[in-house]
């Protein structure tokens, strides 16, 4: 039920990048399809009852990490694959974002529809 | 650009300090405690954000110029490759060999240390470095972009 | 009811992914993905990512105000209402069709709670490995840190690359001079 609703989310986004016309809404989906993405990853690693992947002082004894730190643990390698994700979607959203402002600049609009017309 | 009213400039030259410090703390705790070069170089960034929406972008620019930001950018990509070029080089031909912990810290008991994990706190360093030169370097590109006035000459 | 705080943090995300949608106002628009960022910080925190919340959240601020850079001052923040009726259906209607089969898929997954990574039917996994060995091997005590820079250090090595090349591209779309020179000089 919870993948199904992460997946609602992703549909959100993709809606938003299909049907709108504004470039910043198309945007604004793409932002909303990261998130969904995100959100699937770490919901994979989950385990019930489960404590974040850092090893606190008590875990650790004459070099080996406890049996009960091993056993409720979630999983570190997609917040691993995440957190570099995520700053890439910052630097792409500047991308995108500096794009919009040229386009802005050229066309005097948003509107994707407006923009197909050649000019300069 | 002049910048906010005189409560918002008092208020943000306290605090700028602060969130500064706090971005430090991140990237060099980050092996230990939640955080790391991502997180902390994204709140060296913001500490210049908030700077530059305090004070206008001139001032920011006397602080922290765009050709020095650049190079810091580049320092930090070059930095990491140059902790991967060495582990390399130390030993066993694979690249990002963490050498320091392998060869020098192995035995002993260097855990829950501020001086631990060998090369990972300086690959911290050089990754915070990195993102966050280049994330003030774009939000400086955007926020000096002026539309509609191509006859204006800046530089 | 199971996971309750899952689902009422999803649900404010997802209703504030609708609004941001939905609404025709282009600041509010991205005033709502803010506000779905930061439930989707909280949810990171509630789902034991630490390390990721404190990215998300920091993350989320830079991008509000990138986004408020690009809505504020400008001339048209309302987008004026004209949608055609048969390309809105026909892609709502290609929308469902691809939820309906993904909900099939999704039942086909491990039940939520329990990680398919560290699944110990077939011996060791990478992620059991990065548990067990992790501050054994790397000596750092927080495990997605060694694994970003010790055991995948490539991986971050290539994110380096992708950040350092959309800010390049940014920075060359943004800058004011060689259309300058260009106009001038052709």
């Amino acid at each position: 039920m919870l993948y199904s609703m992460c997946f609602l989310l992703f549909i959100i986004g993709l809606y938003c990048v299909l049907v709108k016309k504004n470039m910043v809404k198309i945007v604004l989906g793409i932002v909303i399809m990261e998130y969904a993405v995100n959100l699937f990853l770490i919901m994979l690693g989950y385990r019930l009852g489960g404590i974040a992947p850092i090893v606190g002082q008590n875990d650790y004894a004459s070099g080996a990490v406890d049996a009960s730190f091993t056993q409720a643990s979630v999983d570190p390698l997609p917040q691993a694959m995440v957190l570099t994700a995520i700053v890439i979607s910052l630097g792409s959203l500047a991308l995108m974002i500096s794009i919009c402002i040229r386009t802005y600049e050229r066309y005097g609009t948003f509107d994707i529809t407006q923009i197909r017309r050649l000019k300069g | 650009m002049k910048g906010m009213t005189l409560i918002v400039k008092t208020i943000s030259s306290w605090v700028k300090m602060l969130v500064f410090l706090f971005g430090i703390y991140i990237i060099l705790f980050g092996h230990i405690t939640p955080g790391g070069g991502f997180a902390g170089g994204v709140i060296l960034a913001c500490s210049y954000v908030l700077i530059m929406l305090a004070f206008g972008r001139d001032y920011t620019e006397e602080n922290l110029s765009l050709k020095l930001a650049s190079k810091l950018d580049c320092t930090g990509a070059l930095l990491f490759i140059a902790i991967a070029l060495v582990g390399f080089m130390y030993g066993g031909f694979s690249f990002f060999y963490n050498f320091i912990q392998q060869e020098y810290l192995a035995g002993k008991e260097t855990a829950f240390k501020l001086i631990s994990a060998g090369t990972i706190p300086l690959s911290n360093i050089a990754i915070g470095l990195k993102v966050g030169a280049s994330l003030f370097l774009v939000l400086l590109m955007l926020s000096a972009f002026r539309p509609s006035d191509s006859s204006e000459k800046e530089n | 009811m199971e996971h309750l705080e899952f689902y009422i943090l999803l649900l404010f995300v997802i209703i504030g992914s609708l609004v941001a949608v939905e609404t025709k106002n282009l600041l509010s628009a991205v005033i709502c993905i803010g506000a779905a960022g930061f439930g989707g910080s909280l949810m990171f925190l509630f789902l034991r990512a630490p390390d990721i919340a404190i990215t998300q959240i920091v993350v989320e601020v830079l991008a509000l105000v990138i986004l408020i850079r690009v809505t504020i001052s400008r001339d048209k923040t309302f987008i004026s209402g004209d949608w055609e009726l048969v390309g809105v259906l026909f892609s709502v209607g290609f929308l469902l069709i691809i939820f309906l089969a993904g909900t099939q898929v999704f039942d086909a997954l491990p039940e939520f709670g329990s990680p398919s990574f560290i699944a110990n039917n077939h011996g060791d996994t990478a992620s059991g490995h990065y548990i067990q060995e992790g501050l054994s091997e790397t000596g750092a005590a927080n495990i997605v840190t060694s694994v970003i820079l010790d055991y995948r250090a490539y991986d971050t090595l290539g994110e380096a690359t992708v950040l350092f090349t959309s800010i390049l591209g940014a920075v060359v779309i943004l800058r004011k001079q060689s259309r300058n020179r260009l106009e001038t000089e052709p």
